[in-house]
């Protein structure tokens, strides 16, 4: 059962920030790796991708926190830039599946019948499919590559924004502020994108950041697979994939992309958790 | 027997979804560019064979003429060649569906294994340090990549200790099992995650509800309370939850066949998309998603038998 979040609790939320160390703590893992991708030039020590062969497979050490790679690469370095990589992944990810989710919710929501009827059809095909082959079906077509990833990821992530607003539109329009604004004689596109949608969001607010999770590790694992970001762009998934073939011999080449991904997945899980204890959503 | 009607009429409604499955998997193939007789032979295809597929596929007529010799060709259990294999998809899917069988199988196992405890303890244990530390573990499970806990697994129990395989599928019932613990593991930790949190909210709910109070009243002593009235009532939305989950679960699959080398689908997929092994790239992505339908159907009836109260 999904709940409307009331904006004007908003000043309410924020005087309960302070005691909401769960809030804290995730905004703040967030904050750290979107300052890691900024500024990625200046704190990493050494360039992601530059090889030094005098330097293969090192432990880490004071030089090179994290070790070398098999390539003599600075791990430390490399797990700094990747953030770049994958905070877009993410953002990105999101963004476009909310935008057409959005849209499509809002519209199937608000004139009901047969556009609507259409639209869930589609949606159950959609969710017919195991979302990662689906994925990869697309990636089959469009070959492999970040953008690929990005036109796929907005092709299948859509569906679970679309179901999520449409549900609220559905409750909302019927409530006197929906029907006050059509006696009014508001257009169509007013009420739905003006009155009925804002209300509408603040329920997706918890969402994208469960959502993002979700993305990252899609993101990672397409990488992973070799059908996402190409070597030897410095993306977390890419380098646990490379560094496989080296896991007897070099531990710290596996294990700080993989720590970076969890600890970026926990920032958006702890802020999502956070927001919906704060705005009353349960799942 | 009314309760069951369901299973009658109920896949009727399947029909559109399948519908959209046959028309979406299509359309893929169709939209890589290339000749598609080319597409669905491979490149070094003789002419003599590219005007058999020409015929049997209809490539010369319209599309949606196409699309019914395609429908025609699956009711027939034709799904094409392999251009890899040089077999056909269906026969080459059934060498390669017992793995992934069995990882799923294995890794749900698992899960409730290392989930029912968890969630037991946090909830009989609420807002105390062990509810906090499962709490705090389900939510940090969630965002672990499979790609690398496989690897860590590996790491820790097949390069450290030596205790288990790195990769492959082995022979022999025995060896097989032994084979699935570390995929199947890496699979139940990521998914033992979601089933904590449900078991947990259940057992919460549970513990306050009429039937945990009237057992109290009959003098059952907490425990029994707990795992014989509490314990079963949580477990029966698991059954949803993993027919729910079932899409997620099987993108799992797919990349843990490839972090442990295990002949599965997800592993023949992937190699097909690299090696452009289209008729597998499409005949695995049909059957996951017929899978995916199956399962949930299949979750409906479990639910209905389970639970005398549900009526579908």
């Amino acid at each position: 059962m999904i709940r409307t979040a009331d904006l004007s609790l908003l000043p309410r939320w924020s005087r309960r920030f302070g005691r909401r160390p769960m809030l804290a703590a995730g905004i703040a893992i967030l904050t750290g790796f979107v300052v890691m991708a900024l500024a990625a030039g200046l704190i990493a020590p050494h360039d992601p991708i530059y090889q030094d062969a005098a330097a293969r497979l090192q432990p880490p050490s004071l030089a090179h926190p994290f070790g070398t790679d098999n390539f003599g690469r600075d791990v430390f370095s490399r797990v700094i830039w990747g953030a770049r990589i994958d905070l877009q992944i993410a953002i990105i990810g999101v963004i476009f599946p909310f935008l057409i989710g959005t849209v499509v919710g809002t519209v199937a929501g608000f004139f009901g019948g047969w556009v609507d009827a259409l639209f869930m059809r589609i949606i159950d095909v959609v969710l017919a499919f195991p979302f990662l082959v689906l994925m990869l079906s697309i990636i089959t077509i469009l070959g492999p590559g970040l953008s690929s990833f990005y036109i796929a990821m907005a092709l299948v992530g859509w569906v679970s924004y679309a179901r999520l607003i449409r549900a609220q539109i559905l409750v909302l329009k019927t409530q006197d502020f929906a029907v006050a604004a059509a006696s009014l004689g508001f257009s169509r596109l007013r009420i739905m994108f003006g009155h009925l949608l804002p209300n509408a969001l603040a329920g997706s607010l918890v969402f994208i950041m469960s959502d993002a999770v979700l993305v990252l590790l899609n993101g990672a694992a397409i990488s992973y697979l070799g059908l996402g970001v190409q070597p030897p762009v410095a993306e977390w998934g890419v380098m646990v994939a490379e560094a496989q073939g080296f896991i007897t011999q070099a531990w710290w080449i596996t294990l700080f992309p993989g720590l970076a991904i969890v600890a970026l997945a926990f920032g958006f899980s702890l802020t999502g958790d956070a927001l919906a204890d704060l705005m009353g959503i349960r799942e | 027997m009314h309760r069951y009607r369901f299973v009658l009429f109920r896949p009727l409604q399947f029909l559109p979804v399948l519908f959209g499955i046959s028309v979406i998997t299509f359309v893929l193939v169709r939209l890589i560019p290339g000749d598609p007789a080319r597409i669905l032979l491979g490149t070094r295809a003789t002419p003599a064979a590219i005007a058999n597929i020409r015929a049997q596929y209809g490539l010369d007529d319209p599309i949606w003429v196409q699309y019914l010799y395609f429908i025609k060709n699956l009711l027939a259990g034709e799904m094409g060649r392999s251009t890899l294999y040089k077999i056909d998809v269906l026969r080459l899917i059934g060498t390669r569906i017992e793995p992934t069988l069995a990882l799923v199988g294995m890794g749900v196992l698992l899960a409730l294994i290392i989930a029912l405890p968890c969630a037991a303890l946090s909830a009989r244990r609420q807002g105390r340090i062990a509810d906090h530390a499962v709490r705090l573990a389900s939510t940090a499970g969630i965002g672990f990549p499979s790609f690398w806990l496989g690897a860590m697994l590996i790491l820790l129990f097949s390069v450290r200790l030596g205790w288990l395989p790195v990769s492959g599928y082995g022979q022999g019932f025995a060896d097989k099992l032994v084979h699935l613990v570390l995929p199947g593991l890496t699979i139940a930790l990521s998914l033992s995650a979601v089933l904590t949190r449900s078991l947990r909210a259940g057992m919460i709910a549970g513990l306050q509800s009429d039937i945990a109070t009237a057992a109290r009243a009959r003098g059952l002593p907490e425990s029994a309370v707990f795992w014989h009235h509490v314990v079963p009532n949580a477990l029966l939305p698991t059954v949803n939850l993993l027919a729910v989950n079932i899409g997620w679960l099987i993108g799992g699959t797919v990349v843990v066949e490839s972090v442990f080398a295990l002949p599965g689908l997800g592993q023949l997929m992937v190699r097909g998309i690299f090696t452009r092994d289209y008729m597998v790239v499409q005949g695995v992505a049909l059957t996951f998603a017929c899978a995916t339908v199956l399962i949930n159907f299949l979750a409906d009836i479990v639910t209905v038998a389970l639970d005398p109260r549900v009526e579908l």
